[in-house]
């Protein structure tokens, strides 16, 4: 427990006597002293930012039905080959961020996107820059597994098929073949590959989303709360794979569970009510939080 | 007593019932309710035993009132005959016949009309009296029951009956019944048309019929007249359906699927809440309008269009009532595919999108595929009202019956002969009327294997994709 911060709590609430033992400020309660302290401080906690980084976002506001605001001013890095476990409470932003990356919020009417989202170097919201291209680059994977209504095969080859990756079947069979042995799936499906992906388990149905993903060899990968859905053994299985996959690729992970965030991530960001609060090495951030709100929301005070 | 009063009689007494065994059952249990320990304790709320209390009363007696009056004519009706004069039994069965429905007109009209017949006056008297008996006996017996089942009803209430479990079970009696009554008009119905096809075929063979391709249903009714001998070869009907509903089709099934995609997946919302109520006002115009809409502009425009190019086109044409149709079906198509599109789930939408595709690629490759069980449920709903309609191909597609695959000649349809056949002043024994039935029973079958074959085609899918 971090009892600085926690005098220094005590110390700006004189009034409030139990704090001390009681660690839940009163701010935290009070939404508007929050924001107003959020607001206040220009960039998260910690250390956003790196040197060549993979992805690299400053300032960035996201807006719902042109008013309603989602993100405010989310400067953060993502570096290359790292996982980063985006964290925080329920409509805190942190899928609306993931969502900025592959720009999956221009398919929602009303959305507005500001500030700079650079992909090494490259303007990802640039008037020239093709979203269906990009999203070929930075991949994504869903909270529900959502394979097509087709067979595990074209699953896989759905994405190859449409950037023309492949040249002729045999080409196409390779990527397939791959792709399910990097999610860890080949060995389980091989022999069916041409039944409908929809009679897989559950965790085999998110595998077969990653394998889908992976099949574009994308730069990113974004996972949206990836086992959610998930039995534990299942979760466990996809752990064991994100890890695998972060030689070959960046993975940005939005997750729920705190446990999950700390075993598979090189860095953590924890995001409050749209602001980003903290962003750190993994163990840092849940070892010696520099926020006090990511420190009660770590250590289950809230959340 | 008539039967409008006794059932009103009935009304009343199902309401007092329910009020009295409401009340008993409160009564026996001394207004316990909430303790579950006490002996007194209610099986049931005090409405079931209501409910139970009416049951008994009405509704043996409502039974034996149905029964009786639908036997009792017959029976009635049985007796008088059997009591005519034996010259009119020796006259034969036609004239018993006869005489029966005069008595039978002069008896319902209350009053016996003196310048007729002594002995058709005095069977309708006799058909009077004992009418009236059957009226009081009846009357007498429905009242009996519905009391006699009051008082047993009122007699069962206690906390231990079961009035809950004994409602619903009549309840559910209920349901099956509406079900049956369901599947007995149908069957009757196809048994009524299956017997009268048969009285067809006796006449003319069903090869005939089937293959025939020579379509000329005038025959001469009286043996006096000159006439066609008539010729049954439904070939020429069925290729006439057959074109009128592809040209039909051809137009409804891109058009309303298109439609239908542009609804779901590209307009605007403000778009979509004025073309889509626009679209389904296409499906509340009469069918009427359609055709004389087809018959006075469209198929005189088809036949400018065909001179203008050099083509001779009839003025009556498939083309014409086929298009017409086929704008028609439009609704029918985009507005239940619009509907199956919008339940494929947005998931499947943000997983193609999330892997690079674009919105016609996702469209094609995604939700077409999953949405196909039902725009397949939605393409054979609207061949079946393309094959069954009538109106605008009696309007604007003609009469004659021209075995031709030329979409610009005057050709009919299976549905336009059957109106043709039945209107007007018909006897009902000659090929010509018969032969309206032999052309609904091989449409009834030709649309039952397409149905058939539509189940099988979704539950295939169905198993595919969910």
């Amino acid at each position: 427990m971090n009892t600085v911060t926690l005098a220094n709590d005590s110390m700006t609430f004189p009034s409030s006597g139990t704090t001390t033992t009681s660690s839940v400020n009163k701010t935290d309660v009070d939404i508007h002293s929050v924001v107003e302290e959020l607001k206040r401080a220009k960039q998260a906690v910690g250390k956003p930012f790196l040197d060549n980084p993979k992805f690299k976002t400053r300032d960035v506001n996201v807006y719902y039905n042109q008013t309603k605001q989602a993100i405010f001013n989310a400067s953060l890095d993502i570096g290359r080959n790292e996982v980063i476990a985006m964290i925080g409470p329920s409509g805190c932003g942190k899928s609306t961020y993931l969502r900025c990356l592959n720009r999956m919020n221009d398919t929602i009417p009303g959305t507005k996107v500001t500030g700079d989202l650079l992909l090494d170097g490259e303007d990802i919201y640039a008037k020239d820059q093709d979203p269906v291209l990009l999203r070929a680059r930075v991949g994504m994977v869903f909270q529900k597994p959502n394979p097509f209504p087709k067979s595990i095969y074209d699953n896989v080859a759905y994405g190859p098929r449409l950037h023309g990756l492949a040249v002729n079947r045999s080409e196409l069979d390779d990527i397939v073949e791959q792709s399910l042995t990097k999610a860890g799936l080949f060995n389980e499906v091989k022999d069916r590959l041409n039944s409908p992906g929809t009679g897989l388990s559950g965790g085999q149905q998110q595998r077969l989303c990653i394998a889908r993903a992976i099949a574009v060899s994308p730069e990113v990968i974004l996972m949206d709360e990836p086992t959610s859905a998930l039995d534990p053994i299942a979760t466990a299985t996809i752990e064991e794979l994100i890890d695998e996959l972060r030689s070959s690729f960046t993975i940005c992970i939005v997750t729920h569970s705190m446990q999950q965030a700390a075993r598979i991530s090189q860095r953590t960001a924890y995001f409050h009510l749209g602001y980003v609060v903290e962003v750190n090495d993994t163990n840092t951030v849940f070892t010696n939080p520099g926020h006090r709100l990511t420190e009660n929301y770590i250590t289950g005070r809230f959340g | 007593m008539n039967t409008l009063p006794l059932l009103l009689v009935l009304l009343v007494l199902a309401l007092f019932s329910f009020f009295l065994g409401r009340k008993r059952s409160l009564a026996v249990s001394k207004g316990n309710r909430g303790n579950y320990r006490a002996p007194n304790k209610l099986h049931s709320l005090p409405s079931y035993y209501g409910y139970s209390a009416m049951i008994y009363a009405v509704l043996p007696a409502l039974i034996v009132l149905l029964l009786w009056s639908a036997i009792s004519p017959v029976l009635i009706a049985k007796n008088v005959a059997a009591s005519l004069p034996a010259e009119i039994h020796n006259a034969g069965a036609t004239q018993v016949e006869l005489t029966m429905n005069r008595v039978e007109s002069m008896a319902h009209a209350g009053k016996i009309d003196p310048t007729a017949d002594p002995i058709q006056q005095a069977a309708a008297q006799h058909y009077l009296s004992l009418a009236k008996n059957s009226q009081n006996i009846k009357t007498a017996l429905v009242l009996l029951i519905a009391l006699g089942g009051l008082y047993l009803g009122w007699k069962m209430i206690s906390p231990q009956f079961r009035a809950r479990n004994q409602v619903e079970n009549v309840v559910k009696g209920l349901m099956i019944l509406a079900a049956s009554v369901a599947i007995v008009t149908t069957l009757g119905i196809i048994l009524s048309v299956l017997f009268e096809s048969i009285r067809f075929f006796q006449v003319v063979p069903v090869s005939e019929f089937l293959f025939g391709t020579h379509w000329s249903p005038q025959t001469a009714i009286r043996a006096d007249q000159t006439g066609g001998s008539g010729s049954f070869g439904a070939v020429p009907l069925f290729a006439g359906t057959l074109l009128i509903s592809v040209i039909a089709l051809a137009i409804a099934v891109p058009l309303g699927l298109m439609a239908a995609i542009y609804l779901s997946e590209y307009a605007q919302p403000k778009v979509r809440a004025i073309a889509k109520p626009t679209l389904e006002i296409l499906a509340g115009i009469p069918t009427v309008v359609y055709g004389f809409f087809a018959a006075l502009t469209v198929a005189p425009f088809i036949r400018q269009l065909g001179e203008a190019i050099g083509l001779s086109v009839a003025s009556e044409s498939a083309l014409a009532a086929g298009l017409v149709m086929g704008i028609m079906l439009i609704p029918f198509m985009s507005s239940l595919s619009d509907d199956v599109i919008n339940a494929v789930p947005q998931s499947l939408r943000d997983g193609s999108y999330g892997m690079g595709a674009t919105r016609s690629e996702t469209i094609k490759q995604v939700i077409i595929p999953a949405a196909l069980p039902g725009i397949v449920g939605a393409f054979l709903l609207a061949a079946s009202r393309a094959i069954g309609e009538t109106m605008v191909v009696v309007m604007a597609a003609g009469l004659s019956a021209n075995l031709t695959a030329n979409p610009l000649e005057a050709v009919t349809t299976v549905t336009v002969q059957i109106v043709t056949l039945l209107t007007g002043d018909q006897e009902f024994d000659s090929p010509k009327t018969l032969a309206a039935f032999a052309l609904g029973l091989t449409l009834f079958v030709l649309t039952l294997i397409l149905n058939i074959i539509a189940l099988r085609i979704v539950r295939k899918y169905r198993e595919q994709y969910d």
